[in-house]
């Protein structure tokens, strides 16, 4: 799950965590009366958004006066956002963040993430902030400073010594600094269950101090069920209304670009049946795990769900039976097609338990449902379905 | 024959009393699988399933000797389960629950490195050795002895991988899912290592997916420590960047885990691949009868 940077520097101020004074106003709030209440000087006017690429986007202004700031606020509110990190038509500006600007001497950069070859956190420290990291770390690997924490230790001082150093600022002010927002960086880390916390850039301005200009934190959605409220902070406008809807029916699911609806027990098997979609020429609309437990009603609500989706011009169901029964799949197809009209050609394979009992159950039943009995022959049949 | 688990392996189920832990419970007993007694905190001194139960797997363990222990629990306390059996000093914990937070699996993988106990998952579908001992979810019946052992990170094309060599006459020695968490016990590598020194396999199929290098580091082993043939399949080569695709770990991120990269580390390995996993059985039979 993500939050938006002022929700991150919420959480950053509540740790103790050094950043700029700000204020947010939201979409339908009076932009005039807000800018009456601000101070006459130069503000830096951030769109909030899901993204990054923010500053490339025209989602970040400086403004010297009221007038700009004004009008800053205007064009942001309620618009759309695109950066090179979102899709063409971008993502809503619902909340603008208005910074006080800073005199910035240097821009460092400070990440922490789970790293699943060590299988400890990781710590990213490089002296290029403000850039992408990933050049960074392709180009000039030797800039990037890692260190891995473990757990029955946390951060050790040596390790914030080698990050410190690194980073050029061993002087003691400045040192002391990095050491106190380290150490608390990893305490957000652990108490609020992240699985990324970025700050790019970490600042360092005229009067040596350090400040986090930025803030990215991304949380671990298997560990929600304990954090109430960061669930609370979820924006579900900056997420894919499509996935959003999946969710609540509790589907595995991921939109993607093609015209080829996928209904698939087991991820591992759903990437398979995309990829060999993709081998034979098509385009797959989506990822759909429906699990490994499938009730008839799940498959019932998945299939409902992907003939609700305009771009699909064929489906493939492609169904494994192991713990789940083909027979049920197959009925659970049955008491779907009852209740919305079939409008595109769907083709389906059902293999292992009660195969041939699921096939009988859908022979004949429909003029447009073909059953298969391979993998190949099934991908190759969907794609010509879909190009038809 | 096999490895990991065959027909002496003495089996205890963590969460024995819940949905789940019935359910697979009863389908192991009915395999053939030495189910020897449940753990469920607060059932302790009561039965289930004519098994006895437990408290904790301390109180099991002085009333029965163990081998393994399966975990049903669910997520928010599984990785506590996991520990237990750690403490325990149980050899082999099988992990089925999915959806265990990656920081308690970073606490978990930093005390079982200095521990003897061997993890397989989280969020597998556990181990079978064919007619001998069925640990976890996936259908007894679709299996037969024989001599493929299988390695994979997804459950269901696990089951795609065995009904392939069922359709080429080969069976399995035994198949393991080593699960879709990107934090979890037992790699490829250490599965590959357990196979080669099997007598009763004789190939390998390997099945991977987007996330991480796991399978790049297997390319590598099998190169150097591997002389049975291996066939890998490699799923998710459509997946976009940065979207988690079904299981936790199959995530490409960075630029870094796409099924590109690791059918090139594998195929420069000299690994057979296949680009369709319906391909696999008839690329395994043509090389073991090469």
């Amino acid at each position: 799950m993500n939050i938006h940077e002022y929700q991150a520097k919420a959480i950053f101020s509540r740790f103790g965590i050094p950043v700029l004074g700000s204020h947010l106003i939201k979409h339908g709030d009076n932009v005039e009366s807000f800018c009456e209440s601000l101070d006459h000087k130069a503000w830096t006017v951030k769109a909030q958004v899901h993204a990054g690429g923010r500053g490339k986007g025209g989602g970040v202004v400086r403004v010297m006066d009221k007038n700009d700031l004004e009008s800053a606020i205007s064009d942001l509110l309620g618009a759309r956002l695109v950066t090179n990190q979102t899709d063409d038509e971008g993502l809503p500006v619902s909340a603008v963040l208005v910074e006080e600007t800073a005199q910035i001497s240097r821009e460092l950069y400070v990440a922490m993430l789970v790293d699943r070859e060590q299988d400890q956190v990781a710590i990213i420290a490089s002296a290029e902030g403000g850039m992408d990291i990933e050049q960074v770390a392709l180009q000039t690997p030797e800039k990037i400073i890692t260190q891995y924490i473990h757990p029955a230790t946390g951060l050790q001082s040596n390790q914030i010594r080698e990050i410190a150093y690194g980073l050029g600022l061993g002087k003691k002010s400045q040192f002391q600094q990095l050491h106190d927002i380290l150490l608390k960086l990893f305490e957000v880390f652990v108490s609020c269950d992240c699985s990324l916390l970025e700050i790019n850039p970490l600042i360092v301005d005229r009067d040596e101090n350090l400040l986090a200009l930025d803030a990215k934190i991304n949380f671990d959605d298997n560990a929600l069920f304990r954090q109430r409220e960061i669930v609370e902070l979820r924006d579900f406008t900056q997420e894919n209304s499509h996935e959003q809807s999946a969710r609540e029916l509790n589907l595995n699911y991921v939109k993607l670009d093609g015209n080829i609806g996928c209904i698939v027990n087991g991820a591992g098997l759903a990437m398979a049946t995309m990829d060999l979609i993709k081998h034979h020429g098509g385009e797959p609309a989506n990822f759909l795990d429906i699990g490994g437990d499938t009730t008839q009603g799940k498959v019932e609500k998945a299939f409902k769900f992907i003939l609700s989706d305009r771009n699909v011009k064929s489906v493939f169901i492609n169904i494994f039976g192991g713990i789940v029964r083909c027979d049920l799949t197959a009925q659970g197809i049955v008491d779907a097609l009852q209740k919305v009209p079939l409008l595109v050609p769907v083709i389906i394979l059902l293999q292992g338990t009660n195969a041939a009992e699921g096939r009988r159950l859908l022979e004949n039943h429909h003029k447009d449902i073909f059953l298969v009995t391979s993998l190949v022959e099934g991908a190759q049949q969907v794609v010509a379905l879909a190009n038809s | 024959m096999g490895v990991l688990i065959d027909k002496s392996t003495r089996v205890l189920c963590q969460g024995i009393t819940g949905t789940q832990g019935t359910f697979h419970t009863r389908q192991a007993i009915a395999y053939g699988t030495r189910v020897i007694a449940g753990v469920t905190p607060g059932k302790g001194g009561t039965t289930h399933l004519e098994l006895p139960v437990y408290d904790t797997v301390h109180q099991a363990l002085r009333h029965h000797e163990i081998d393994a222990s399966v975990i049903y629990v669910p997520a928010a306390f599984a990785a506590d389960a996991i520990l237990e059996s750690i403490n325990a000093g149980i050899k082999l914990v099988v992990c089925i629950t999915e959806g265990i937070p990656i920081l308690d699996m970073v606490k978990v993988k930093s005390v079982l490195s200095g521990s003897e106990t061997l993890l397989l998952g989280p969020n597998c579908p556990g181990a079978i050795t064919p007619n001998e001992c069925k640990i976890g979810i996936m259908p007894g019946d679709i299996h037969r002895s024989g001599k493929v052992g299988i390695v994979s990170r997804s459950g269901t094309l696990t089951y795609v991988a065995v009904n392939q060599t069922m359709e080429y006459g080969l069976g399995q020695s035994t198949c393991i899912g080593i699960g879709g968490d990107p934090l979890h016990g037992l790699g490829f590598i250490e599965c590959l290592e357990m196979f080669e020194h099997d007598k009763a396999t004789e190939g390998i199929i390997l099945v991977g997916e987007i996330g991480g290098t796991a399978e790049e580091e297997a390319a590598e082993y099998i190169q150097g420590n591997v002389s049975k043939p291996v066939v890998a399949y490699i799923a998710g080569v459509t997946a976009p960047p940065g979207k988690r695709m079904g299981h936790a770990g199959a995530v490409i991120s960075g630029g870094k885990g796409t099924a590109k990269q690791k059918y090139q580390a594998l195929e420069q390995a000299g690994v057979a691949t296949s680009r369709n996993p319906a391909e696999i059985g008839a690329q395994m039979r043509g090389l073991l009868s090469d």
